[in-house]
């Protein structure tokens, strides 16, 4: 018997609800769940630990003042990088392409472990306090992808806005500051606030550079807090669950920025 | 003659200019006088808004001398940004500021560029909006606005600079046909008040009733020009005519050529 268009669309839907339920029930009854109850969701340990929620609120500050260190400056450099990446003078285009390639290029983590090692040993007697560092690197690789970031807003801004302000009068800097940079910076916030995401997770490579406790953040205070207790990999969980605290409304922030700025655009 | 002391609003000559290997103006001149205004018409890829786009030197020409009111704007030492305040220039897609209101779209360039205050920017701004019909949309963003309105905020925007001369460059190719009628009526009010106008267009109506010369160009030359009556009701050139045919009786063209 042949079916319907509207018949076959329907069926080949609930064949996928299906195919989503079986692989779901199939997990679920394969999974030990005792174990991962008390692997993953063992939540004794902090009513017996009374320092584990300061220790805990402290490491989330901390997380918060690292990203924000490293979001200022990669904020800046990126700025600076994408004016460069757009100037007229070929040597600061090229300037510019190198920075942006080879700190986009190397993995967080190298860079982090050339800061921690690579600055103690090439200036014996430069002593960096432990904020900078952490502003220096966290800073220094996210201006590469902000600086890309940037210059595809500014270019994303049509000519014939830039042709009409100089029609007026206005001078190139004039019209960048009063008319082009408004325009980028809202065409630049959503991937701005994805940038501010990555940055929260990659400051969780500074464990690199060396931290007393008291500078400990997320990641390394929850696998520092796996030893002494017996809650598996509980802290590591409670952890997680702080980054997504972070995050998903950032990532809600971002999309909001998005339909408004569509609005705007009509 | 450019150094009599009354001499054209705008003085073109021998002005050339290259894209690469294409040549997009070869040797034009032209003049413009005071008061007057000059339709510039013909095919598209003609060079007639890139010879609108130099006066204003949005493009720099490759040789030739363009003096505006006694400004050699083609002197490698002009101060551009003092000149293009003097001259108000209307883009074919209107390129107002989104960002802005229609408001601020007049008056941000009067406080930046004119160091006006800002109570006589609004003021100024206000009185030009009136002045297009569009007292009522003040407020309003530009995406809220129709092509036709967007354009005469475009026209306020300009004239809120008190420039000398006004240049068009097809401002009503980009609109709905029953807006085009109220943007026309402006630029033939500012005509009236004696404002110095080069117009690229198609609106042969416009041309013909408004303009006191049109200026036909194709290839990159002026191929004729005269008083607008005679250069749009009897051309002299063969291309003149072909052309004006064409776009005055468009159900009527041969396709072999």
């Amino acid at each position: 018997m042949a079916l319907t268009a509207a018949k076959r669309a329907r069926l080949s839907r609930n064949i996928q609800y299906l195919i989503l339920v079986a692989v779901v029930v199939l997990v679920a009854s394969l999974a030990n769940w005792g174990q991962i109850g008390h692997a993953f969701f063992n939540f004794g340990f902090v009513v017996e630990d009374s320092t584990f929620l300061p220790r805990l609120v402290q490491a989330f500050g901390n997380t918060l003042l690292y990203t924000a260190l490293g979001f200022i400056l990669g904020l800046a450099g990126g700025v600076f990088l994408a004016l460069l990446k757009l100037s007229s003078v070929a040597p600061y285009r090229w300037i510019s392409t190198l920075y942006i390639e080879v700190f986009r290029g190397l993995p967080a983590l190298l860079v982090f472990i050339a800061f921690g090692y690579g600055i103690p040993t090439a200036f014996p007697g430069l002593r960096l306090d432990t904020y900078v560092t952490v502003m220096l690197a966290l800073g220094l690789v996210s201006a590469a992808y902000i600086a890309e970031t940037i210059r595809a807003g500014l270019q994303a801004v049509p000519a014939g806005q830039m042709e009409a302000a100089r029609s007026l009068g206005m001078s190139h800097s004039r019209a960048m500051v009063t008319i082009v940079i408004p325009q980028a910076l809202r065409i630049v916030l959503p991937p701005l606030t994805n940038e501010v995401i990555l940055l929260t997770k990659d400051s969780s490579l500074i464990y690199l550079l060396g931290l007393t406790a008291s500078q400990y953040e997320l990641s390394k205070f929850g696998r520092e807090a796996l030893n002494g207790t017996d809650a598996g990999l509980t802290p590591l969980v409670v952890a997680g669950v702080c980054y997504l605290i972070i995050t998903v409304p950032l990532s809600l922030l971002s999309r909001r920025f998005e339909t408004k700025t569509a609005r705007i655009k009509k | 003659m450019t150094d009599a002391p009354v001499g054209p609003a705008i003085q073109l000559t021998g002005v050339t200019k290259s894209f690469g290997d294409n040549e997009v103006l070869r040797g034009i001149s032209l003049a413009v006088n005071p008061g007057d205004v000059v339709c510039l018409i013909g095919p598209s890829g003609s060079g007639k808004s890139t010879l609108l786009r130099c006066v204003n030197l949005l493009e720099t020409p490759n040789s030739g001398e363009i003096v505006v009111n006694g400004t050699v704007v083609t002197d490698p030492e002009v101060d551009i940004d003092g000149f293009r305040r003097r001259v108000g220039l209307v883009f074919q897609h209107f390129n107002l500021f989104p960002h802005l209101t229609v408001l601020e779209n007049c008056v941000v360039s009067q406080v930046k560029v004119l160091k006006r205050s800002r109570a006589e920017a609004v003021e100024v701004a206000e009185r030009n909006l009136a002045r297009v019909g569009l007292s009522d949309k003040a407020a309003a963003r530009p995406a809220a606005l129709s092509g036709g309105q967007q354009q005469r905020v475009a026209i306020a925007r300009a004239l809120s600079m008190d420039p000398e001369l006004m240049l068009f460059d097809e401002p009503t190719s980009a609109l709905d046909p029953e807006t085009v009628g109220d943007v026309l009526a402006v630029m033939r009010e500012l005509a009236d008040a004696g404002m110095t106008m080069l117009v690229v267009t198609h609106e042969m109506g416009f041309a013909r009733e408004v303009a006191d010369r049109v200026v036909f160009m194709d290839g990159g030359v002026v191929v004729e020009e005269g008083p607008a009556a005679q250069v749009i009701t009897a051309p002299q050139n063969p291309r003149t005519q072909e052309f004006l045919s064409r776009v005055l009786d468009p159900n009527h063209v041969g396709l072999d050529d």
